[in-house]
């Protein structure tokens, strides 16, 4: 009963969690990258993106994400504005200001990913 | 289905392609069984069981099969089909050619046309020789219809020693976290070469019907193989394992006829994919009526 009461009120089912478990555990199983790699790659990826606009350094989130078989790369990269900063890095403290650009390089995933607002950029699969 | 060969039951000979010279063969040169390893990559999810009884379903198709039980030092399939006692000789004595084939290979107790080709108990995994376990597998492929490799878990030496004379794969997968890990890493160690079929074992519908258990479709949408089968977890399966007696044997219930389709499947039939069903309970329906199952 407390059980059904638990799934009436919204908590994940425990084969929910084994599925997102076993998602997590699987894409880096695939990458196969030592952490450092993927963040200097989200390093490097930010100071390309910042020669063109101000994002928000702090806020990004680089994520992989597994598709078939075929693994996606998914950037996380919110705007502070639009007008390319000088210099470019750092990017000054200040109210953050959605703006959403949507560079896609690599097909975007199919499967919705927790909402993750202002902008999300889907870039490089292998 | 009793279009296969019918076994030549002494195997006196012991030149392989004589024992078949009185075959219906349209040309001289011999056609070759199937030769399929069956592999989980993780311990424990019912590889040996699974051999056992999709081999005894082939055979009670009328098909010859030989069963290879690659695990050497953890032998163990011999116990499955109840034929600990009348091992003499393994596969590393034929492969070492201290005994012949036929007097390694073992008539099984329950289907006439099945053979064991039983583990070394006493021996390592690192004492066979690759090539030689090829060449073992590939004179057997001429002898019968499907050469079924009971593979040891783990991707080391064992693993690619039982894969070696394959051409095909089963990957056996319960659904749990790791077993579908490990399964996706074995998949990703065959390649495309061995075209891998699923089978999904130990699925209890009643836990996935509550959000307690990966589903078969969880499972398969990590894994995206084709499905061979799913077989539940039932008591009846230690049962029979028990007494050494494959339910494979059995013509109906639920759980054999799960194994005889997968059968059916190997043998290139178009049966449905089975997937065991249990009729929600009042309280269940109760449950999703109000609440609504989450994924």
């Amino acid at each position: 009963m407390i059980e059904w009461l638990k799934r009436f009120f919204g908590a994940p089912t425990s084969s929910a969690t084994a599925k997102e478990r076993l998602r997590l555990v699987l894409m880096t199983d695939h990458i196969a990258l030592a952490p450092d790699i993927i963040d200097n790659m989200k390093r490097d990826l930010i100071d390309v993106i910042s020669h063109y606009v101000e994002v928000d350094r702090d806020k990004v989130e680089v994520s992989f994400e597994q598709e078939d078989r075929v693994l996606a790369m998914l950037a996380n990269i919110p705007i502070v504005s639009v007008n390319r900063p000088t210099p470019p890095p750092p990017p000054p403290k200040k109210k953050e200001v959605p703006a959403s650009a949507s560079a896609a390089i690599g097909p975007p995933p199919k499967r919705k990913r927790r909402k993750k607002p202002p902008a999300q950029s889907p870039a490089a699969a292998h | 289905m009793h279009v296969l060969r019918s076994l030549d039951t002494s195997f006196d000979s012991p030149a392989a392609p004589a024992a078949q010279g009185d075959k219906t063969d349209t040309n001289s040169a011999p056609k070759l069984g199937r030769a399929i390893v069956v592999t989980s990559g993780k311990g424990g999810v019912g590889k040996t069981t699974t051999t056992a009884n999709v081999g005894t379903a082939l055979a009670q198709r009328g098909a010859n099969v030989a069963l290879i039980d690659a695990d050497v030092g953890l032998r163990n399939l011999d116990i499955v089909l109840g034929l600990e006692s009348r091992v003499k000789y393994h596969v590393l004595d034929v492969l070492e050619e201290k005994v012949s084939l036929d007097e390694a290979l073992v008539t099984d107790k329950h289907s006439e046309t099945m053979r064991l080709l039983a583990a070394a108990q006493s021996r390592e995994k690192d004492e066979v020789d690759t090539e030689k376990m090829q060449a073992l597998v590939q004179t057997l492929r001429e002898r019968f219809d499907y050469v079924l490799i009971d593979c040891p878990a783990g991707i080391e030496l064992g693993f690619k020693n039982a894969v070696a004379g394959a051409q095909e794969a089963i990957v056996v997968c319960t659904p749990e976290v790791a077993a579908v890990r490990d399964v996706d890493r074995v998949v990703g160690l065959l390649g495309n070469r061995f075209k891998p079929q699923l089978i999904i074992n130990r699925l209890r519908p009643q836990l996935v019907r509550k959000g307690k258990m990966l589903s078969v479709e969880d499972v398969n949408a990590i894994l995206r193989l084709p499905l061979l089968g799913v077989i539940a977890d039932e008591p009846e399966i230690i049962i029979t394992t028990n007494k050494g007696v494959p339910l494979a044997l059995r013509r109906d219930g639920e759980t054999a006829s799960a194994y005889h389709k997968i059968a059916a499947r190997i043998a290139g039939e178009d049966v449905a994919a089975p997937a065991p069903e249990v009729k929600e309970s009042f309280m269940e329906k109760l449950g999703s009526f109000f609440g609504g199952r989450r994924a």
